[in-house]
């Protein structure tokens, strides 16, 4: 059994593996919250100054940058992917682990194949053709609707709920006279919700993230919070510290998320994925 | 007792009687709600995926030019593409960028997930510490290293300066350009395949490894000889995400380039992604674009099949 004490090679190599995990973070505070003079100075600075809340007031009070907007706009996107992704995976989820129905299988094999379809890229001109004829570029809606739906949710949730909800569970639930429908809200959604927890997570931090399809479907008056960072990098290119500032702004919902769930996040991960 | 029994029995007696209109439900509820169930997934797919991938192959049969007009050119796009020099630059460059990227990314995230996967204090401090760059704005993070790779007051080029290396134009040269972004790949992703990996290696038996070290195997060669092979299922599934992932690289070149699809002066870093959408929304060419966004699928198709095979060979069969 010693096998698994870490020697000091490894105490080592997991302290420097954290510490480059968490410096670029760190690194962001410590430009946020210093002036541009300092940002440009050789030898950098490493330690934080004091001007974080004035330069976090300077990027939104900025007119062109249209941070908040950006905010607000990637904020109800996310949410409402994330609201969508979920419950679609859920219902579809409990199909395909609970009922019974002919080409079941043969269906699900199809939501694996679109998986591996990056729809993103392929299918970019005409999603943006067919937005440009409903006119709904430069709209949120242009941004949301291609993303109501995600194959690895879908995969996901089966996984999930095969593993939650014995098949005994629901045709008890059956006998006793409950509607499918039913079943599902009754008995369904309350054994799976860590993995609706996990999967809302993983969507909303996507989302969040989204940067090539917001890019091409919107405009810089109407920007998500990546593209009004992308528009704030272009626009200041030698303001370090607004930058730096917005960019910081732009992490702090994942990073919330990521305090209040980083536990699940990683036991979801690890459930996740596929075992050897 | 017999009073909790009442109400349920005339239940069942009334369910036998029921309505014909009911018995429509409760057939339609056995044998169609699964499919409803299903269905707005397919539904969706149908109009956001399958009508957009079709619809590639369409416009990337024709010629569509600024002024609006299209013609059928069957091929065209394709043979072009084919003979585009700039095309090929990007594909170099996306494959060069994913080669760079993803071959330390794997080595990195495998010790890092078997130094995980030791016994140690605060060990989901740690393995959430890892998970850190996963949880951040990929813009945001291009942003930084940008900075940290600035030419004249960036932080990798003053620390390269203390062992005397003379300052790189990261943005200027082609292989530098790269390795910067290479660099934010991996500082973003090899702790989310670390955390992946270390998943698959708690399912490896235990006894194996005892076994193994009374029979006299040293670490290392455990490592080599239960689990790399053990770990085989993940490892494709990792090395496929990586592949789809890498060959479609957008966000980091883009944000290098201060958002502008050119990647760089000359193109030094600009990935297919890039060109895709420098050619269907600068250019307008939307054949050309769709035509593009074949050729990537085919790439991706080619690079997992490669890769497959690979992992497939790893500990190979015994």
């Amino acid at each position: 059994m010693t096998n698994w004490s870490p020697t000091v090679f490894t105490r080592v190599m997991l302290g420097l593996a954290v510490f480059l995990s968490a410096f670029p973070l760190y690194w962001m505070v410590v430009i946020a919250s210093r002036t541009n003079s300092d940002a440009v100075s050789v030898p950098p600075p490493f330690l934080p100054g004091g001007n974080l809340g004035e330069n976090i007031i300077a990027v939104l009070n900025n007119e062109d940058a249209k941070f908040l907007l950006g905010l607000t706009n990637s904020f109800i996107v996310a949410a409402t992917v994330t609201v969508s992704v979920v419950i679609i995976s859920t219902l579809a989820g409990f199909s395909f682990a609970n009922l019974q129905f002919k080409g079941r299988n043969a269906l699900l094999v199809l939501v694996l194949l679109t998986m591996a379809v990056p729809l993103q890229q392929m299918g970019v001109v005409p999603l943006y053709r067919l937005m440009v004829s409903l006119e709904w570029t430069g709209t949120l809606k242009a941004v949301i609707l291609p993303y109501l739906l995600n194959g690895f949710g879908v995969f996901l949730m089966t996984q999930y709920t095969r593993q939650a909800v014995p098949m005994e569970l629901v045709e008890a639930a059956r006998v006793d006279g409950a509607a499918t429908l039913r079943i599902w809200w009754n008995v369904v959604l309350p054994a799976v919700r860590p993995g609706m927890a996990v999967l809302g997570i993983n969507t909303f931090m996507l989302m969040w993230n989204d940067f090539m399809w917001p890019l091409i479907v919107l405009t810089p008056d109407n920007p998500t919070v990546q593209i009004a960072i992308t528009s704030l990098n272009a626009r200041f290119s030698t303001n370090y510290t607004l930058i730096f500032a917005g960019t910081a702004l732009s992490i702090i919902p994942l990073v919330a998320v990521f305090i209040a769930f980083g536990r699940q996040i990683v036991g979801g991960l690890m459930e996740g994925a596929v075992k050897a | 007792m017999s009073l909790d029994t009442l109400p349920r029995a005339t239940r069942n007696n009334h369910r036998r009687v029921r309505p014909p209109g009911r018995r429509w439900a409760s057939r339609f509820d056995v044998k169609g709600m699964p499919y409803a169930l299903v269905s707005p997934y397919f539904i969706l797919f149908a109009a956001f995926g399958l009508f957009p991938l079709a619809f590639t192959l369409y416009y990337s049969l024709y010629d569509y030019d600024l002024a609006g007009t299209t013609e059928w050119i069957g091929l065209g796009n394709y043979t072009a593409l084919l003979g585009d020099d700039d095309f090929w630059r990007a594909v170099i460059n996306t494959v060069g960028m994913f080669l760079l990227a993803t071959v330390p990314q794997m080595l990195l995230a495998l010790f890092l997930a078997n130094a995980l996967n030791k016994r140690f204090r605060f060990r989901l401090a740690i393995r959430m510490s890892v998970l850190l760059p996963l949880v951040t704005s990929v813009v945001a993070v291009a942003v930084v290293f940008t900075q940290l790779f600035a030419r004249d007051w960036g932080l990798v080029n003053w620390i390269l300066g203390w062992f005397g290396v003379d300052p790189f134009n990261w943005r200027a040269e082609r292989i530098p350009s790269w390795i910067a972004i290479a660099t934010m790949v991996d500082w973003r992703w090899t702790g989310y395949n670390a955390i992946i990996f270390l998943a698959g290696m708690q399912t490896i038996p235990r006894d194996l490894y005892e076994a193994a070290a009374i029979d006299g195997a040293s670490r290392r060669r455990q490592f080599w000889q239960i689990t790399l092979p053990m770990l085989r299922p993940t490892l494709i599934f990792v090395v496929l995400n990586s592949t789809i992932g890498g060959l479609t690289l957008f966000s980091e070149p883009t944000t290098f380039y201060n958002g502008n699809v050119d990647g760089g002066s000359q193109g030094q870093f600009q990935t297919v992604a890039m060109f895709i959408v420098k050619e269907g929304f600068r250019e307008f060419d939307y054949g050309y674009a769709a035509a593009a966004a074949w050729l990537l699928f085919l790439l991706i198709l080619i690079g997992a099949a490669i890769n497959f095979l690979f992992v497939r060979r790893i500990g190979g069969t015994k």
